[in-house]
């Protein structure tokens, strides 16, 4: 029997392509080593992460509820219990995938797949079984794996990776957490909120690469007051197993005298690689790009007739919502229909409290680009909603065109930051100026009313300041 | 259903036309492929067919409006002519009586397709304040929908218009009894361009002319000779320009900054031949290109001059006709002209004048005998020509004229 298409991985990106590809009339079967389907996302990353976010959000909120006149003794830990409700979280989420691909008649293989030539997948199972695969089409959605520093060896018990640190077996007393980004700033807020001195060491002299500079600088402040330590323009050179703990060597980016900073657990969250291994992708010529990426063109095709790749192993943001796009895309241009995924429009989010998300350009790139904008911002000091709530900091910045008002980029801090940037991702999908989003009505009270006032004060008209 | 009609492809560097004038009323049965107006860019007039028969819905955009490719122009409803308006009238009874012609509209405004209405707040503000439909703005957001900086740009180049022309009128007005008896016409989008095009020639370029004479004797001798046998072979009069042609390009071979032009600080120097030919139309002065007129033979250029100069007159050239010359000719002898300085087609760097033929006496070997001259003239950048390029060209033009075996022989 012979597949129209198999999908090699069933996270974001490849269990949505099989379900578009087979919603279009192909014949499709998927291909995935984890025991569950959901890939990074559902597994180990994007859920589990979010789960203990709000759960331990929860445990931090429920010492403020005296202050709203609710009477309750101090909340306690069970972090059994947490991890339990994380991973029940979790089972849901995969067993639906699994059921959606039932649902579409899709045939799931369990098992590590190997490309062994253009239309050939070769699966081998856990118990060493193997199996041949015929198929028009192959789209590879491996996804990617941890980064690894040179000489520091994660264990998963006092040196861990994201994976790690979503099942610590108890809190730790001093977390390290080695890398300012999305995911090592969400964990360090998850054992911070439970307890744990955090301290966070980037090379860069910055948290969150790639953001809008201000929204940094002050989402950096507000971390801090939360009790966060940050030693930026910092490298680790080296990690040491103590007795049940490690101490690690932080010397000055720019060189200079080393300290050390003693940990119970140390997290490293320095980025993720694509993840290639065991595919025999040099076998059949599928061509890489010089950080390992595989190299696609602008239709998921790799130099490799027959061949697709989408998701966290081709370049762009490693997100599992562009992994998704990628799929619905690449099952549609499969299916003869003009797949698309707009780059320009990408939602980006840190689920911390408060939220940061921001889509389209940063000042910083506009600025590069030599574009002239203007911005506006609006403080949730001045939005009502936030105020009754108590939940003021942060605040909402349009990034517009000088010239014709386009909406270019919008960075928000806040609550429910990352809900509010969709309103923004469809204007922008459609071309609307701020203007636009400042003329659509928004319900009061809520905290999407910050949105229109940035809007208006692009225009240096915002009501409320 | 209604169909829409659309601004066509205008073509490169045209991001915009006026509407000349509709043939048809709205009401009025239409077939497809059937002219129904005709659109003015700086370049041509062109028509716009029908894209499907039925009856002429609303007019979106009006006599003299601007647009841009791709804007609603207006809509044709499915149905035959007289079906549609019949029924309303009547059971109107007398006050709808005068307008009949609105009745057959209101269908196609209100089930024209979304996207060409679905405008954001924005653009509705702007439509709303300075009078430009935004239907007949071209879009760039989603699915062509017409964003701000779309209507920004369509008023900021006179899509509105109020205030853009305003600070252009600064004519004192005419005393009382002169002013009844002048007639304010809009220029049509064809003799702005021209205006604009001399003027910014004339303001760029360090221009000047030198001047020549040739004796027209031995062309119009092998004219004479061979004109029948050339129009029995080729099918096409043997006229002036093919020649005129052959030994513009022989002596742009020779001097290459004619032929070139100034971008910023460099010269581009063009290893192609692109003639212009100037046409007098009606209208205005177009200037059709021969394409790569040295590959061609005489005949070739004589008949491709020929097919633009009937096309011309009827408006029916296309904008990629008139782009890319690198070097023009124009003949105002046609017109009985002794002698000009034409003004550059930019950003050429060379325009050749032809004049009037004319017998005048000349000396030859100490006696005096008759001729037909003709006094040409060349007018050149001379930022990048010098002057003795300009004269030398201009001689080895003559020359060929004089003895047209040099163009046989690539003397
Ligand atoms: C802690 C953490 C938190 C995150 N949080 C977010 C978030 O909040 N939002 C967000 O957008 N993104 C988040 N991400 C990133 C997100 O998880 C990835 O972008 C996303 O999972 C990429 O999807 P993918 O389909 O490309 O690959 P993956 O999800 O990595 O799936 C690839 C799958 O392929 C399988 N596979 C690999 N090789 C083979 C083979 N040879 N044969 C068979 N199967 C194979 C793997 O087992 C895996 O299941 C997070 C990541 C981490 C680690």
């Amino acid at each position: 029997m012979s597949y129209d298409l198999i999908v090699i991985g069933t996270g974001p990106g490849g269990y949505v392509c099989a379900i578009r590809a087979a919603q279009l009339g192909l014949k499709t079967a998927v291909v995935e080593k984890r025991k569950t389907h959901g890939g990074t996302c559902l597994n180990v990353g994007c859920i589990p992460s979010k789960a203990l976010l709000h759960a331990s959000h929860m445990f931090q909120d429920a010492q403020h509820f005296a202050e709203m006149g609710i009477g309750v003794s101090a909340p306690t830990l069970d972090l059994k219990k947490m991890l339990a409700f994380k991973q029940e979280g979790v089972e849901g989420n995969t067993k639906g995938v699994e059921f959606l691909l039932k649902k579409n008649k899709i045939d799931a293989f369990h098992g590590t797949a190997r490309i062994a030539a253009a239309g050939q997948v070769e699966v081998t199972g856990e118990d060493g079984s193997n199996q041949m695969l015929e198929t028009k089409n192959i789209v590879i959605a491996t996804g990617s794996d941890v980064t690894r520093l040179p000489g520091i060896e994660i264990d998963e018990k006092v040196v861990v990776s994201s994976t790690g640190a979503l099942e610590l077996e108890s809190v730790p007393k001093r977390l390290v957490v080695i890398g300012a980004g999305v995911i090592g700033l969400e964990l360090g807020s998850v054992w911070r909120r439970l307890g744990s001195e955090v301290t966070v060491v980037e090379y860069l002299d910055r948290i969150l690469p790639g953001m809008d500079g201000e929204v940094a600088k002050n989402f950096q402040r507000i971390l801090s007051k939360q009790g966060f330590a940050f030693k930026l323009g910092a490298k680790v050179t080296k990690v040491e197993k103590t007795g049940n703990g490690a101490t690690l060597t932080v010397e000055p980016a720019a060189g200079g005298n080393a300290e050390t900073l003693e940990a119970d657990v140390v997290l490293v969250a320095v980025g993720r690689v694509p993840y290639t291994q065991g595919l025999g992708l040099d076998k059949v010529g599928v061509q890489l790009d010089n950080r390992g990426r595989i190299q696609t063109d602008a239709h998921f095709s790799t130099n490799v007739t027959g061949i697709y790749a989408i998701g966290d192993v081709i370049a762009g943001p490693m997100l599992a919502h562009k992994a998704e796009d990628e799929g619905v895309a690449v099952a549609e241009i499969l299916a003869g229909k003009a797949g698309h995924v707009n780059y320009d429009v990408i939602p980006s989010v840190v689920y911390t409290f408060p939220e940061v998300a921001s889509v389209g350009k940063t000042e910083e790139e506009l600025k590069a680009a030599g574009i002239a904008y203007n911005a506006g911002k609006f403080p949730f000091t001045a939005n009502g909603r936030a105020k009754v709530n108590r939940t003021t900091d942060g605040f909402v910045k349009i990034l517009a065109d000088a010239a014709t008002d386009k909406v270019l980029g919008v960075h928000i801090i806040g609550p429910e930051a990352g809900n509010l940037i969709h309103e923004a991702a469809i204007a922008m999908e459609f071309g609307a100026s701020s203007e636009d989003m400042a003329r659509t009505c928004h319900a009061h009270p809520t905290l999407a009313e910050a949105v229109k006032e940035a809007a208006l004060a692009v225009e240096k008209r915002a009501i409320h300041m | 259903m209604a169909t829409e009609i659309r601004v066509p492809t205008l073509g490169e560097s045209v991001s915009e036309a006026t509407i000349g004038r509709w043939f048809k009323k709205p009401g009025d049965p239409v077939k497809a492929d059937e002219p129904v107006l005709e659109l003015e860019t700086d370049k041509v007039t062109l028509e716009v067919n029908a894209p499907a028969s039925g009856t002429l819905g609303e007019i979106v955009a009006k006599d003299g409006e601007t647009v841009s490719p791709g804007a609603v122009l207006g809509s044709i409803v499915e149905g035959g002519a007289g079906a549609a308006p019949a029924a309303a009238p009547k059971a109107e009874a007398p006050k709808a009586a005068p307008a009949p012609a609105a009745t057959p509209a209101p269908v196609p405004t209100a089930a024209a397709p979304g996207a060409a209405k679905d405008h954001g707040p924005a653009v509705a503000r702007l439509a709303a304040e300075s009078g430009v439909n935004p239907a007949s703005v071209g879009g760039t957001g989603k699915d062509g929908r017409v964003t701000k900086g779309d209507m920004l740009a369509a008023i900021a180049t006179g899509g509105a218009s109020a205030p853009a022309p305003a600070p252009m009128q600064m004519r004192a007005p005419s005393a009382p009894v002169d002013a009844e008896r002048e007639e304010r016409v809009k220029m049509t989008k064809l003799r702005q361009t021209i205006a604009r095009r001399l003027k910014d020639a004339q303001n760029t370029a360090a221009m000047l002319t030198t001047f020549n004479d040739v004796d027209m004797s031995a062309v119009m001798n092998l004219r004479n000779q061979y004109k029948d046998v050339f129009e029995k072979k080729h099918g096409t009069k043997l006229g002036f320009m093919g020649f005129f042609t052959k030994a513009v390009i022989q002596a742009l071979k020779e001097l290459p900054a004619v032929n070139a032009e100034i971008d910023g600080t460099d010269i581009v120097y063009k290893n192609y031949y692109h003639i212009g030919i100037a046409v007098g139309t009606e209208k205005g002065l177009v200037v059709p290109v021969v394409r790569d007129a040295d590959l061609l033979s005489v005949a070739g250029i004589e008949k491709t001059i020929a097919d633009f100069g009937r096309r011309a007159r009827d408006g029916k050239l296309a904008i990629e006709e008139m782009q890319g010359g690198t070097f023009t000719i124009t003949n105002g002898g046609i017109y009985g002209s002794l002698m000009s300085t034409p003004i550059l087609n930019a950003p050429q760097s060379g325009i050749l004048g032809m004049h009037r033929i004319e017998e005048r006496p000349v000396v030859r070997n100490g006696q005096v005998v008759v001729r037909p001259m003709m006094y040409l003239a060349l007018s050149y950048d001379h930022r990048i020509v010098d002057g003795k390029e300009a004269v030398t060209f201009l001689v080895r033009v003559k020359e060929a004229l004089e003895d047209p075996a040099r163009l046989v022989l690539d003397l």
